[in-house]
């Protein structure tokens, strides 16, 4: 399948906004954020629709979002996730020593992985961190 | 059903004073004045919260008392050596007071979400200072209005007509006026297109200088929007004028543009991409205005540079001090934010990020902020509340805050508070309880109850009180 | 509580005793003649002097101005910490300390009333929530009017009861104790980036005249029976030559004073006091204003004493904070409120080697020793914009001590030490006149009648200093005063004892004064203010106010106006 390389941008969107209000565990929270926003040329490179599983890896991880059409152009090679436990698995949390990680101009590698699933928050987050301390 | 006026909305830095709320068998049925986000909090809060307060028991979340809750949070705290307090954005000035005395009390590190947010722009503020102002000195005399990496429309929907273009003041007027006459400009100019490509019968194209700045600019009086980012935002698209940057390359065309504001000669044809013509516009534009603004977002606080962007803006603001008015101001995203820097300020010195393991208030972001303790695994306990880490820290961060014992107190289920050992829920500030916040240009308003919380459901600044009494009560016997 | 003070040197200004050996009684939170507890604690201070405690009248503690200023120092925290103890709270020093701090550091000084300036309305509940954590001292604060849009139209109308109606409701939404006033119509200009050029100078685009706004606002604060005067710092301040602009704002309202009651006040003046053309040609303008409050009784004014050392400046004068920027280089915080005011920060640094730093610590002293009558000009170094509070002692030292002035005089900038006028002044402050200038004086102007003295029925507020004058003479042992004047003996506030040997041994709250005001006509505002309520500011009329509940304690001074 052909891979892309591009920036990763994480941030605020409407929709995020709004669906946090509904709860972090309901479908429209996940829908808000578990998703990719790419260009239009881009989805043509890599065949792809919006819709359909991507792959999003960076040096620090790699995380399952859907894909979804950019109209927000034309920005090629800048790919767009929002704020949530999916974009934090792929973010830099390099802070140069000032304390702040890197959420914003990430280098990032774009694949189509058609077929597999977006995990549902319980999920990610075991798969993250297990099943919290133990004590 | 009652009717409440001037509630105050506790959702994002705008903290807007105008919304109406309408209150039936204790719940609220319909607001007016909101934006989209402020509506879907008005009238969905709380439905997936779990009203009681929780503690982890043999791996599973299981119900219990306050009481219990609050002993054993304080043994949590009195038994860890370097515990963290995190959040505070979205909950009251008063509750943030007693937080810091907890903190100070169990000798541990308090930090706020500025932390991953603007966190760097008060770094540079340190160094440089920052001519700021009021929201509504920009209402009443902006005519050139510039968000900088920052998207409105997405963060602070009702920004531009509360505040900026869309507003109307005393010395200038809304910009509405000009934007109609654009959009139906647009729209004849398609029409008369499409009429001409019939009659033609072939495409017409029109060569678009890419970064030209629109002609009217520098003649017309009203006001300007110009938008600054690396897509084209929906903000962008109600701008004026919108330049694309590269991703990364903010600090070049900062600086480039205040060494034109301090009449200094580029000897490049271009900066990150774009003409040296556009960036001449652009400082011209701001040099002749009569009042600008420079409103930022994490647009430049987060990407390569960070706290040296904003150290660009602030500098380029300052400049542009020497020929105008010009001022600058950070978008701060949660509605006490800057409530929490306020408070944390006065009561300790620093801003965030403050260690109070010596015995006395020590900052150095880098060292004792929260990303980095977490990282280097140097925390052993943490209380967080009014806030999500574990979805908002990158993951190599959240897991030392989840492998430790943890307490959550937030209103709602949050992946946070799915991954701790003790849970309060609490009350929403701004709706089931009052609370003191302060709007993104530091002006302090009351915010309102206006429903009555569920029964154990308290405000959190009575949790953290119980907390911190239960806590001296261990301490000393 | 009750208290017996033994045997002490008392000096109380305002009952005329002068260096006397008494008692003074507390009970009950006040100052009584007779005890009636049986049990009463006996603090046995032979040897020692007994003043009042100490009233501070401009003092930057509290308020967005001065959190700005935290905010942009921490270099400034980091050199002066204070550990957290079993009573007191930690915290940060050390031009702009932080809010236990700063109280704490008052109390330890044997001050007990701190007046906070700077004000701006929209912000208030900001200032009132840091009053409320700074611990032990009582205190009030000023709000900003001067520029207010709607005391700017109504003088412009020449409407001067609707303006006092409006500052009334003022004082009343922001908890507010007297009428401040900065660089009057300079802070409207600064809007967009301009200032005033002199009190006749008109306000762009509201057509009126410095003058008019500080005749104006003087009516009102009479028409309003106001417990202090209004509050002025000057137009041109800071400026070389601005000594002119000075006396023509103390003449403009020559002809409204009433008898011998003052009723303007010029705040640190030394910073307005400047002779001269340019930062070459500069001398002291000391002389020259003194001449004129010794001739006229309608004016008082505190010192803004200049300290060597590395600070901060923050002022509601935004035009003026722009310009230090531009002469030094250092960082600049700017915030301009809308409809009301504006401020400005900038760290400072007064040299000894500086000209023009040595004549400015002239002429704050010149004006002290020059003045005549010790009831007009009070002891302040403007905290923190001349200097940090805590120097208060190092100025006692000065006022007390021509050998003290020499010695520091021998350490400035020769030029300055050659030309200047205060090294030919033999005069030294008695410690009767010591207690008017940083007490008595201060409570006087202030109208606070319960304050500043030890008479019956006053405030049991009383500072004790470990220094015998009848042993140590101030003169040539200047610094045994200075020391003992940095750290009471003993801080009494309401009857309590809140510090030992300097170091504070419990804490409370003190109370917030405020000035509520009862009018003959309705005491609302009008309609026509609340319809342009949202048009002047963004927020709602009903989000505006600041209630009682902001207040610890909340302490109204009721006064009956004549409108």
């Amino acid at each position: 399948m052909r891979k892309l390389k591009v920036y990763l941008l994480t941030g605020r969107t409407i929709e995020q906004g709004k669906a946090k209000e509904f709860g972090k565990t309901s479908n429209l929270y996940k829908d808000s954020v578990a998703v990719c926003y790419i260009d239009p040329s881009d989805m043509k490179t890599l065949g792809i629709k919006s819709n359909t599983p991507v792959k999003v890896s960076t040096d620090f991880g790699s995380v399952v979002v859907r894909a979804e059409k950019s109209s927000r152009g034309s920005h090629p090679g800048v790919v767009y996730i929002p704020y949530g436990p999916w974009a934090n698995q792929v973010v830099d949390p390099e802070t140069h020593g000032i304390g702040m990680p890197s959420f914003k101009g990430v280098p990032a590698v774009l694949e189509p992985v058609p077929g597999e699933k977006v995990k549902e928050i319980e999920e990610l987050l075991r798969d993250s961190f297990g099943e919290g301390s133990k004590r | 059903m009652r009717k409440i006026e001037n509630v105050i909305c506790p959702v994002c830095g705008s903290l807007c004073d105008d919304i109406t709320v309408y209150v039936e068998d204790n719940r609220v049925v319909e607001v007016e004045n909101t934006c989209a986000v402020g509506r879907a909090k008005f009238l969905n809060y709380g439905l997936h919260r779990k009203p009681k307060p929780l503690i982890r028991k043999n791996g599973e979340l299981k119900e219990a008392s306050i009481e219990e809750a609050v002993r054993r949070s304080a043994e949590i705290l009195t038994e860890s050596k370097y515990p963290i307090l995190y959040g505070w954005s979205s909950t009251s000035c008063e509750a943030i007071r007693v937080g810091l005395e907890l903190a100070e009390e169990v000798g541990g590190i308090i930090d706020n979400t500025s932390t991953v947010c603007h966190g760097p722009s008060i770094l540079s503020i340190q160094d440089v200072g920052i001519p700021s102002c009021t929201l509504g000195q920009l209402r009443h005399r902006a005519d050139l209005v510039i968000y900088w990496g920052s998207d409105p429309y997405s963060a602070h929907p009702r920004h531009i007509e509360r505040y900026t273009v869309f507003s109307e003041g005393r010395f200038q007027k809304s910009g509405w006026r000009s934007f109609i006459r654009r959009l139906s400009g647009k729209l004849v100019k398609k029409r008369l297109s499409r009429v001409a490509e019939l009659i033609l019968r072939r495409k017409l194209t029109f060569p678009e200088e890419k970064y030209a700045l629109p002609p009217y600019f520098i003649s017309e009086e009203e006001r300007k929007l110009v938008v600054v980012d690396v897509r084209k935002t929906r903000t962008a698209e109600v701008a004026d004028y919108f330049l694309q940057v590269k991703p990364n390359t903010d600090y070049e065309v900062l600086q480039a543009l205040r060494m034109l504001v301090n009449d200094q000669d580029l000897e490049v044809d271009e900066v990150a991409g774009i003409p040296v013509k556009t960036l001449e516009d652009l400082a011209d534009l701001m040099i002749s205005c009569d009042l600008g603004i420079l409103f930022f977002g994490v647009g430049l606080t987060m990407s390569k540079g960070k706290l040296r962007n904003v150290d660009a803006a602030l500098s380029l603001v300052r400049d542009l001090n020497k020929r105008t008015k010009f001022l600058i101001m950070p978008m701060r995203g949660h509605y006490n934010v800057t409530g929490a820097n306020v408070v944390f300020t006065w009561q300790t010195g620093y801003p965030y990020a403050v260690d109070f393991s010596l015995g006395y208030p020590r900052y150095n972001p880098g060292e004792t902020s929260v990303v980095d303790i977490l990282r280097r695994g140097e925390c052993d306990a943490g209380l967080v509340i009014a806030s999500d880490p574990v979805s908002n820290f990158p993951a190599s961060a959240a897991k030392t805050l989840v492998d430790n014992p943890l307490i959550v107190i937030d209103p709602d289920v949050t992946p946070t508070s799915m991954m701790a050992d003790v849970v309060f829920p609490s009350a929403y500030i701004g709706i089931e309880a009052e609370g003191t916040a302060y709007r993104m240009d530091h002006v302090p308003l009351r915010l309102k109850k206006v429903v009555e919380p569920p029964p154990n459901c308290l405000p959190d600044q009575e949790i953290l009180a119980r907390i911190l009494r239960e806590v001296r009560r261990i301490r000393r016997g | 509580m009750a208290l017996l003070i033994r045997n002490g040197y008392v000096y109380d200004p305002m009952n005329g005793i002068d260096g006397e050996k008494m008692d003074i009684l507390v009970e009950g939170g006040k100052i009584v003649d007779k005890l009636k507890s049986a049990e009463y604690e006996v603090i046995d201070a032979s040897g020692m002097i007994v003043m009042p405690g100490g009233v501070d009248i401009h003092s930057h503690i509290a308020g967005s101005e001065v959190n700005a200023g935290r905010l942009l120092r921490p270099e400034d925290h980091a050199k002066d910490v204070e550990l957290k103890t079993e009573i007191t709270r930690s915290g940060v020093g050390y031009s702009v300390p932080s809010t236990f701090t700063t109280g704490y550091r008052y109390a330890k000084m044997g001050y007990t009333t701190v007046m906070n300036p700077s004000m701006p309305p929209l912000e208030a509940k900001h200032t009132h929530e840091e009053l409320c954590d700074t611990p032990i001292i009582d205190k009030a604060t000023y709000p900003l009017l001067g520029d207010w849009w709607f005391v700017l139209e109504y003088l412009r109308d020449g409407k001067i009861e609707e303006c006092a109606l409006h500052v009334a409701w003022m004082l009343y939404a922001t908890k507010g104790y007297a009428i401040k006033i900065v660089n009057p119509g300079g802070l409207e200009a600064w809007g967009f980036g301009r200032n005033v050029r002199d009190i006749d100078d008109p306000v762009p685009y509201f057509n009126v005249t410095p003058r008019e706004i500080i005749r104006g606002l003087c009516k009102v604060n009479k028409l309003l029976h106001l417990p202090h005067t209004i509050h002025v710092h000057t137009n041109n301040l800071g400026k070389p030559g601005n000594y002119e602009t000075t006396l023509q704002t103390m003449k403009c309202v020559e002809d409204l004073s009433s008898g011998d009651k003052p009723c303007i006040h010029i705040t640190h003046c030394q910073f307005s006091a400047f002779k001269g053309v340019d930062w070459r040609e500069f001398y002291s303008g000391a002389e020259d204003i003194a001449k004129y409050v010794n001739f006229h009784k309608h004016v008082t004014m505190d010192m803004g004493q200049v300290i060597f050392t590395d600070t901060t400046t923050m002022t509601a004068d935004g035009p003026f904070q722009y310009i230090l920027h531009e002469l030094t280089g250092n960082k600049w915080v700017n915030h301009d409120v809308e409809t009301e005011t504006s401020s400005g920060i900038v760290p400072f640094r007064y040299r000894r080697r500086s000209y023009v730093h040595s004549i400015q610590w002239c002429i704050g002293l010149e004006l002290a020793l020059l003045i005549r009558n010790p009831w007009r000009i009070f002891l302040t170094t403007d905290h923190p914009n001349a200097g940090p509070f805590t120097s208060y002692p190092q100025v006692i030292g000065w006022l007390i001590s021509r050998k003290a002035r020499e010695e520091t005089l021998s350490k400035l900038n020769k030029r300055a030490r050659e030309t200047a006028l205060l090294p030919s002044i033999d005069r030294e402050y008695s410690l009767y006149e010591v207690a008017i200038a940083t007490r008595a004086g201060q409570a006087r102007a202030l109208g606070l009648k319960d304050k500043g003295h030890l008479g019956v029925g006053g405030d049991a507020d009383i500072a004790i200093y470990d220094v015998d004058p009848r042993k140590i003479g101030p003169s040539t042992q200047y610094d045994e005063y200075v020391k003992a004047f940095s750290k009471a003996a003993y801080t009494i506030k309401e009857g309590e004892i809140v510090v030992r040997n300097g170091e504070v041994v419990k804490v409370l709250d003190g109370k917030t004064y405020w000035v509520k005001v009862s009018s003959n006509s309705e005491y609302e505002v009008s309609e026509d203010m609340k319809r342009r309520f949202t048009e002047y500011w963004t927020v709602q009329f009903d989000n505006y106010p600041v209630s009682e509940a902001y207040l610890k304690r909340s302490k109204p001074v009721q006064v009956e106006s004549e409108v």
